[in-house]
């Protein structure tokens, strides 16, 4: 059984407003940002999930779904055996012990007025029983895990580089000993030293704790590196979904193409070949029906315009393209 | 090809209250007419510091100590401020990190660029308007004049950075000073912007200093490469020769440091830290963070040596076949 189940989960925000108000007078249904649209996955205990895409593509509302930071317009999340979205309350505050996530901006996250041990604690003194004394020492364990010296532990988050303050996030997100870490850029603010480091840390936490990550990325090498499957998110819809050395190998929809040719290659040698998508991704409030690629695709044909949905196209390989 | 544009031994100090910091430090490199340089490093290697030094932007308490910055026969350094304006933006121009805060939120775009015809060349407000649409056609601004009538916040990122690509290169400059254009952008976006400095500066015939932290990039992009460490360039040269030999220890570190798309490697971290350019130590600034430091690295700063026909050095421990050391 899959640790985290993701099922058609649709997110759409309503404009509001005297647009929303004269489009009900009219009967038409009223305009909404479509941010998530019918997206489903799995993550297997253990195995690191990579969803890749480019801003405004729906990624990190399905973060925040899954944690239920905002409430979906449909569909659910399985934890386990456990319906997430059937849950409220401190029922579902008893399952984040097992959830947690950590955020792109690691300043932001962190509340200025506590210091490094308090936030540490913060979310023991929530979801266990342990004394004081018990969480103090718990929460100095945590920090040198991430290596973070015992002399940081009474800084305040101002005090702190941005690399440090990122350590101190990924320390309170595993101090409860979570089973499922959902990482939305986790290393995006972070310099390219820094960066390294981070990945290997993220690398090694899992290894020895037996975590599962949702990796959240823009920077495909990062996901390539740390995830074993990858999922591509094309405004609200997962377009592609493979094992990271399928897709990074042969991906399939015109859109992975696209989005893996135009990474820099450190290598002045290497001589690609680059499909290039024209103009800028439309609005999520006015998605184009059919394949949602289609206005940029330049492989599109008249068939493009019919619906399109993930299918098999080789064991564990899922592709949403009429022409793949 | 000729130099356009030498610097030699720039060095800039910043006056603060903790002392004297030491952010660029004896700087000597060419931009050669109609390349592409690219400037690599780790935050806070001085970068930036050096790209705004070329157009004497450093204000208080940071000012330029020493060094000459020859820019088409005139050094910059000793213009007044008055000569230094008539140079920047017209004959220098720079693109910003963040092309949104870089725009002025309450003219519409089109006024922006249109006011630089004005101001530069005594355009009229007609001539202006009309120059403005060719030049948002030429950064692949579809719908020029609808845009031209829209505010930044109304653009998104990508198409801001084209709006401010227009605007440095309004005025034909020679040089672009380009300080991480991408960053930020989407990865699809980014390789749009940079296909398009590398296609104007072809057309156009203008250099680029290109600023990045991004070695992807430099390989796309560049003809050659400086790499600055602590406010120090360590190694420069053409990049097929750095990425084919990488020669300095620290940008052998930088490219094992990455991951990447198109092989399986193991990443190493950079070890250590920049170090703090507070009154830092005689010597070579990597000693610290160096697998291959040697005694004579902590007391003499290496002088760079020549080690290929466009490869130039600074380190005692780099292998460099008995070339002469340059002064």
């Amino acid at each position: 059984m899959p640790l985290l189940a993701v099922e058609g989960l649709v997110k759409h925000f309503p404009l509001g407003g005297p647009g929303e108000w004269l489009d009900r007078v009219r009967g038409h249904a009223p305009k909404a940002v479509r941010a998530v649209d019918g997206v489903s996955f799995a993550v297997e205990p253990g195995e690191t999930l990579g969803l890749v895409g480019e801003s405004g593509c729906g990624k990190s509302t399905v973060a925040r779904l899954i944690l239920r930071l905002v409430d979906p317009t449909g569909g659910h999340v399985r934890f386990g055996d456990v319906n997430l979205t059937a849950l409220a309350g401190e029922p579902l505050r008893r399952q984040r012990r097992n959830l947690q996530m950590v955020f792109q901006d690691p300043t932001a996250s962190l509340n200025p007025r506590l210091s490094v041990r308090r936030a540490v604690e913060e979310p023991l003194r929530r979801h266990s029983t342990l004394r004081a004394a018990e969480r103090r020492e718990r929460a100095a364990q945590v920090l040198a895990r991430v290596g973070l010296e015992r002399e940081l532990l009474d800084r305040y988050p101002h005090e702190l580089s941005g690399g440090q303050r990122q350590r101190v996030n990924i320390a309170r997100a595993i101090v409860t000993e979570p089973r499922f870490v959902v990482l939305d850029e986790p290393t995006s603010s972070l310099d390219v030293s820094l960066r390294a480091k981070a990945i290997l840390l993220l690398a090694e936490l899992r290894a020895t704790l037996g975590m599962s990550y949702l990796f959240i990325s823009h920077d495909l090498a990062t996901v390539k590196y740390l995830a074993g499957r990858v999922a591509v998110m094309y405004l609200g819809t997962i377009v592609e979904e493979a094992s990271t050395a399928e897709l990074f190998r042969q991906p399939r929809h015109p859109y992975t193409k696209a989005l893996l040719s135009a990474v820099p290659v450190p290598d002045p040698t290497v001589q690609r070949e680059r499909l290039v998508l024209r103009g800028e991704v439309p609005s999520p409030i006015d998605i184009p029906a059919g394949c949602r690629l289609r206005g940029r695709c330049p492989l599109a044909q008249p068939v493009c315009a019919e619906p399109v949905t993930l299918r098999e196209v080789a064991p564990r390989h899922r592709v949403a393209c009429h022409l793949a | 090809m000729t130099d356009l544009l030498e610097v030699r031994d720039l060095t800039v100090h910043f006056d603060t209250e903790a002392g004297l910091v030491e952010a660029v430090d004896g700087v000597t490199f060419n931009v050669r007419s109609g390349e592409i340089l690219g400037v690599v490093g780790e935050s806070g290697s001085g970068k930036s510091v050096t790209a705004l030094a070329l157009l004497r932007l450093i204000r208080p308490p940071g000012r330029i100590v020493q060094g000459a910055v020859r820019f088409e026969g005139t050094d910059l350094v000793g213009l007044s401020e008055d000569e230094m304006r008539a140079v920047r933006g017209t004959r220098i121009a720079m693109v910003f990190q963040s092309p949104r805060t870089a725009l002025n939120p309450v003219l519409t775009v089109g006024r922006q660029i249109s006011r630089l015809f004005e101001l530069h060349q005594g355009a009229s407000r007609a001539e202006g308007r009309t120059r403005t649409i060719g030049m948002l056609k030429l950064v692949g601004i579809s719908e020029p004049e609808r845009r031209a009538r829209q505010y930044a916040h109304q653009l998104s990122g990508g198409m801001c950075q084209r709006v401010m690509i227009a605007m440095a290169l309004a005025t034909s400059p020679r040089l672009l000073l380009a300080d991480e254009p991408t960053t930020g952008l989407d990865v699809s976006i980014a390789a749009q912007i940079l296909e398009l400095l590398r296609d104007l500066g072809r057309r156009t015939g203008a250099s680029i200093l290109l600023i990045t932290h991004d070695l992807g990039v430099v390989a796309e992009v560049c003809d050659r490469v400086a790499v600055m460490h602590a406010g120090q360039i360590v190694e420069v040269g053409a990049v097929r020769a750095i990425f084919a030999r990488p020669l300095h220890p620290y940008t052998q570190a930088l490219v094992r440091s990455i991951p990447r798309i198109d092989r399986d490697v193991t990443m190493e971290p950079i070890p250590g830290m920049v170090p703090s350019l507070l009154a830092p130590p005689p010597g070579c600034r990597y000693a610290d963070r160096c697998p291959r430091v040697l005694d004579v690295c902590r007391r003499d700063r290496p002088a760079p040596r020549a080690a290929a026909p466009d490869q130039e050095v600074a380190c005692h421990a780099a292998e460099v076949e008995d070339a002469p050391a340059r002064g």
